[in-house]
């Protein structure tokens, strides 16, 4: 009993880190410039389309296209910004929240028209097979993917942390206003956010293109889980996103278990609106 | 305009859409109109929270499934008329609208709006997990005779026209009060200056749930409609985010916290989706969807104030009457 709730658990773990990388490309929008992005899970969904397409027309392994994934989806999320978003800034909240769910809709729309409605996967892929130890064993491609979100939720953090640019983000984030006097380009901030923001949703789309099925609404069910992280780990904030993901991958997986797994939704969903009504700047966020 | 020839106006519209389904008798017009009036209605209902109280709701699905769901389900196993059912329904979506809106509205924003989803996403996966409830599969209702009493009608599309007509004046009637009303005064205050309202006295969180009660009650008697009409309903076509969704993009598309903007809107709306639909869709392209998402993007950013706000900017006159006609 023991060994298979350990191995639940560690299961959660895995697919909680892939999970916190999209929404640490959420956060990091959300932080800087205060709004809401419902148009994210169709950036991890394009991320899933570049890797199958890679793979279905030169015979690329989605691991190997991952750099380039994530420099198309950065090029997107910043002239998403400089079309659309830029107008919008100061804009009331309810046109904010129309203009990105209406991208959401677009961009599910093109790809349906573009690449049909029909359910594609990547096989054989470079990375197969499982690794055991200890009793418990698990899929190689699910560990790669947990690995690869790792690192690129530290590189993101990292860059915040150590990089001038992104020293001038999080002023950005702290204080638009304050920022702009020290001379920090607002605009290339914003662009900058978006960019970053859509690269590590297209990364985790290409980490995941080995083990789920791709299609045109897949997002859908990645949006909600990456609110409810942004939620819990404090709104902007990049280390909550992650320590929120490992809570609600293993939240998920174990309730799913030991419940029903057609309510593990309802759990996750259910804890986010408890912390929310109870702790409204998120679970690690600061008062 | 003066307030008569408002007044004129309004009873000439009403006038035409009495008329509208003789002279028009083909049944995919009148289905048409139908969705148009039964939009209509759920965007103005969802106006009293979103537009006037400037709480914007993304789950308002959930009462409107609560109200498809209530009168089924009382008329399947109790063998309930469906009417009575609508009142129930509007009682249990008020009653539950309340027990939502009281956490819910210490949350501002995108906030409020994120938790709302929230609350039609659980519904929707526990009615889906709920075998007596019908489960994913839904629930048929029973074909009854045809008539008023059962609220079937089976040789003609038009009682479901007229009875959604009545329910938007209905909807539109509750709407004008409120606005005109105590708690309307107080709403946009709330919407408008929150800190000093508060200030005032004004107790935020009492006009909101007023707000939301009404607000759902309207909403759940939309679903019951919509179970009759279709005799059929699942956790997907009556509880989901898209819906919510939709509701309050009537009422954004037409005008927010205006009386008539969201019968605009749901007219453009309805028409632009069937439309898009007649011309591209069918071939599973998501050709409807592409235009569908780029105009909400176009509305979004370029005319926030919607097709109302784009013709009072164009006609001043036509703006001096709807000052009028909201006190």
């Amino acid at each position: 009993m023991t060994q298979i709730l350990l191995q639940t658990i560690l299961s959660g773990v895995l697919i909680g880190l892939v999970y916190a990388l999209v929404a640490v490309g959420l956060t990091l929008i959300f932080g800087v410039m205060d709004i809401v992005n419902f148009a994210h899970g169709e950036f991890l969904m394009l991320g899933m389309y570049a890797s199958f397409w890679g793979w279905a027309l030169w015979k690329l392994d989605p691991l190997f296209t991952l750099p380039f994934t994530a420099l198309g989806l950065f090029a997107v999320g910043a002239l998403l910004y400089r079309l659309v978003i830029r107008r919008i800034i100061d804009a009331p909240m309810l046109s904010q929240v129309f203009t990105t769910f209406g991208l959401m809709i677009l961009f599910r729309g093109l790809a349906q028209y573009l690449w049909s409605p029909d359910f594609r996967s990547v096989e054989h892929t470079v990375v197969a097979g499982k690794v055991a130890f200890a009793g418990l064993s698990f899929g190689l491609p699910q560990v790669t993917a947990a690995a690869g979100a790792v690192v690129t939720t530290g590189a993101v953090w990292w860059f915040l942390r150590f990089t001038r640019l992104g020293a001038a983000l999080e002023a950005t984030a702290a204080d638009k206003e304050a920022a702009a006097l020290m001379g920090i380009d607002g605009q290339k901030m914003f662009a900058l956010a978006w960019g970053i923001g859509a690269a590590c949703a297209g990364v985790a789309g290409a980490l995941l293109s080995a083990t789920y099925p791709i299609f045109p609404d897949v997002g859908a069910s990645f949006i909600l889980v990456a609110f409810v992280l942004v939620a819990l780990g404090g709104f902007g904030s990049v280390t909550g996103a992650f320590w929120a993901g490992i809570l609600v991958g293993v939240v998920e997986v174990v309730g799913g278990f030991l419940w029903d797994p057609a309510y593990k939704m309802v759990l996750v969903l259910s804890l986010y609106l408890l912390v929310v009504w109870l702790r409204p700047q998120g679970l690690l966020g600061k008062a | 305009m003066s307030r008569r020839a408002g007044t004129a106006a309004l009873l000439a519209a009403l006038l035409l859409a009495a008329v509208f389904p003789l002279a028009v008798s083909r049944p995919a017009w009148q289905n048409t109109a139908i969705l148009m009036l039964m939009a209509a209605q759920l965007g103005v209902a969802w106006n009293i929270l979103g537009g006037y109280a400037g709480q914007v709701s993304l789950g308002h699905a959930a009462f409107f499934g609560t109200g498809a769901y209530v009168s089924s389900l009382l008329s399947m196993r109790l063998g309930l008329s469906p009417w009575l059912g609508m009142l129930a329904g509007a009682l249990v979506a008020s009653a539950f609208a309340v027990v939502i809106g009281w956490p819910c509205f210490r949350l501002k924003g995108h906030y409020f709006a994120m938790a709302t989803i929230a609350v039609v996403e659980i519904v929707q996966a526990v009615v889906n997990g709920w075998e007596r409830l019908g489960g994913a599969v839904g629930l048929y209702l029973p074909l009854a005779e045809s008539g008023f009493a059962g609220f079937v009608f089976n040789r003609s599309k038009l009682p479901y026209y007229y009875i959604a007509l009545a329910l938007l004046v209905l909807t539109l009637a509750v709407n004008w009060l409120v606005a005109r009303s105590r708690t309307g005064y107080y709403l946009r205050a709330i919407k408008d200056e929150p800190d000093a309202a508060r200030s005032l006295g004004v107790s935020l969180t009492r006009y909101k749930l007023q707000a939301i009660a009404l607000s759902a009650a309207l909403a759940a008697m939309g679903g019951t409609l919509y179970a009759q009409k279709e005799l059929f309903i699942d956790p997907g076509s009556t509880l989901s985010t898209s819906l919510s969704i939709k509701m309050s993009l009537v009422a954004i598309l037409g005008g927010v916290g205006t009386l008539f903007g969201p019968v605009i809107g749901a007219a453009v709306l309805t028409a632009i989706e069937e439309g898009s639909r007649v011309l591209f869709g069918g071939t599973g392209r998501g050709t409807d969807l592409v235009v569908y998402g780029l105009l909400i993007v176009l509305f979004a950013v370029y005319q926030p104030a919607g097709i109302m706000g784009w013709i009072t900017g164009r006609w001043p006159g036509a703006r001096a009457a709807r000052r009028e006609e909201e006190p």
